[in-house]
């Protein structure tokens, strides 16, 4: 078979790629077949990739001939990065799996970079101008996302603290980066043929990706993985432009596209715009407005032995947990009280707050993990119209999503969904202090006449309530 | 002319795959947002092919380095991302079926 129809093949291949990456994607739609569908899309890479190293291997040699350094090079750097990628993959706690993605999303965007940064320097003359742009923002897109995700892992996994980091003037130097990376660009793109000004535009953006993620308090880093993922994708897509190869084009415009469908849908839950997570700070002046309602109502502090013989005694329980159950790692501790519950003819359910945990979805992934059989968990318009027929919701770390300050207007909250735990005809609040949540203001529920607060860590709270019920 | 037109069609090809994205993904239910962020973020690992591309064409140092980190690089978001998506979704199960006829019913 001579190159050119190997060529046409493999061409026809990438494209089954791309297909199984699509299909894959829909098959995710149901926790049923959701397994599979990543099983395909990674048929589809392992079939996409294959088929370029076959390729690459038939591609008649140039006068250098076979470039038996470069293939030298592949193999070690997929032994490298396969190796790491399974060791970290197979490693990682599930509450740890954030940060995860985001540091498989930063190397995923710096190799796009480098394929740009790669391609820019073996050019002798200014680029066709498709290619110039594609290359451009394949530079720019892949070093931010890079930079970002390295941050944002950073701070998911406390290695960088994660509230809010103010440098003082770093709006400024956030705005001076993003000028120099706009006016490099449009220099490159004015036909300019210049690697300086390609390595200025690199460090800039590199340096935005910082500054641009650190001011982000740890609460937003999903949205902020979110919207990096969807960069990564566009710059993928944009190498594929410099490359001319579609299956990356395709590849990448997917992923671009889920994530800013993701992005904006984590947002919408926790009520705040994309662009006021990304300018950062949760409203500043805004929230004095929020000081409405129960200021300085006493709340009720309930021990151990009392939520054990409600939680024991009730028939309908149902079990809200939220970030606190996250940090704390307690989702086996909370199964552990349920199965508990369960063998004394209790009827225990979850409710899910769509951005419960550290990111959406995260709270079912921690639960699962932890062998909660999934048609407990019900989403919160299932769940809520249940919370009045409940004895006892038992809210562990969760705070702002249960505030039912969110249905008036003019408090930070406002709008948001929340799941109607004060419906339910007695509440216990796990947490560990009266802390504010997220928003920043009181909690109603909490001085609630029906509500009894634990103050406990998650997990040791809810061994003692395992404990206490064993006792019973 | 015929750049101009490969360019469209690749234009045509990136803008119905964007497409496509928004599709496929506002039909999934909340509860599998973190896996298919972590399925989504694997497939741009396609860089790869990428990565191997500029790698076979590396005749310098600085051009063989840049290869290297981008396969090293591209390779780990597959690996990873495929291995960890899959962890995740393999905990998406009913209960065992021995314990527990009770609450396994056809709620819908």
């Amino acid at each position: 078979m001579d190159y050119e129809t190997l060529f046409v093949i493999v061409r026809l291949i990438w494209l089954a790629g791309a297909a199984l990456f699509v299909l894959g994607l829909m098959r995710m739609n149901s926790p049923a077949t959701a397994r599979n569908g990543n099983i395909q899309s990674a048929i589809g890479m392992a079939v996409a990739v294959g088929a370029t190293a076959v390729l690459l291997l038939a591609r008649p040699t140039g006068s250098e001939g076979f470039n038996a350094v470069g293939w030298l090079l592949i193999v070690i750097g997929i032994a490298i990065g396969g190796g790491l990628g399974l060791y970290t993959a197979r490693t990682v706690k599930m509450t740890a799996m954030p940060q995860l993605v985001s540091l498989f999303n930063a190397v995923g965007g710096g190799a796009a970079a480098l394929i740009a940064i790669d391609d820019y320097l073996k050019l002798a003359a200014a680029p066709s101008p498709q290619v110039n742009v594609a290359t451009v923002l394949d530079i720019v897109i892949g070093s931010i996302t890079f930079t970002g995700s390295l941050i944002a892992s950073g701070k998911l996994m406390g290695r960088i603290p994660g509230k809010p980091i103010l440098i003082p003037g770093g709006r400024i130097v956030t705005a001076g980066l993003a000028a120099i990376v706009a006016i490099g660009a449009i220099y490159l793109w004015a036909g300019n043929l210049s690697v300086p000004v390609v390595g200025v535009i690199l460090i800039a953006a590199l340096v935005f990706g910082v500054t641009m993620t650190l001011p982000i308090g740890g609460a937003d880093m999903p949205v902020v993985i979110s919207l990096l993922n969807s960069f990564t994708g566009t710059a993928v897509a944009m190498a594929g432009f410099v490359l001319n190869n579609v299956v990356l084009i395709i590849a990448g415009a997917l992923v671009g596209a889920s994530g800013a469908i993701l992005t904006k849908l984590m947002a919408d839950a926790m009520n705040r715009s994309v662009v006021n997570i990304m300018i950062g700070g949760f409203g500043g002046g805004d929230s004095v407005a929020g000081a409405v309602g129960a200021e300085g109502a006493s709340v009720r502090e309930l021990g151990i032995d009392d939520a054990a013989i409600q939680l024991a005694y009730a028939q309908h329980v149902i079990v809200v947990p939220g970030y606190g159950l996250a940090v704390a790692q307690a989702q086996h501790a909370v199964r552990e009280l349920a199965d508990l519950l369960e063998a004394r003819g209790v009827d225990v359910k979850y409710a899910i707050h769509p951005v419960a945990g550290r990111m959406p979805g995260h709270m079912n992934v921690l639960l699962a993990e932890a062998n909660v059989p999934y048609p407990q968990l019900k989403e919160m318009d299932d769940i809520n119209p249940e919370f009045e027929r409940a004895d006892v919701a038992l809210v562990i770390g969760a705070n702002d999503v249960t505030n039912p300050a969110a249905r008036r207007a003019g408090t930070p909250v406002s709008g948001m969904p929340i799941l109607d735990v004060d419906h339910a005809k007695s509440i216990i609040v796990m947490k560990r202090s009266m802390g504010k949540g997220y928003a920043g203001i009181d909690n109603e529920l909490y001085t609630n006449a029906k509500t009894g607060m634990l103050f406990a860590d998650a997990k040791d709270g809810l061994a003692a309530l395992t404990a206490a019920v064993k006792a019973l | 002319m015929s750049d101009t037109e490969a360019l469209l069609a690749a234009i045509t090809v990136f803008v119905l795959a964007i497409l496509v994205g928004f599709a496929v993904i506002s039909k999934v239910p909340a509860t599998l947002h973190t896996p298919l962020m972590s399925g989504a973020n694997s497939i741009h690992g396609i860089v790869l092919v990428g990565a191997m591309f500029i790698a076979v064409e590396a005749t310098t140092p600085i051009s063989q380095l840049l290869s290297l980190v981008a396969v090293a690089f591209a390779t780990m978001n597959v690996v990873g991302g495929y291995v960890v998506t899959d962890r995740m979704l393999q905990m998406f199960r009913k209960k065992p079926a021995a314990p527990a006829p009770k609450a396994d019913g056809g709620e819908g």
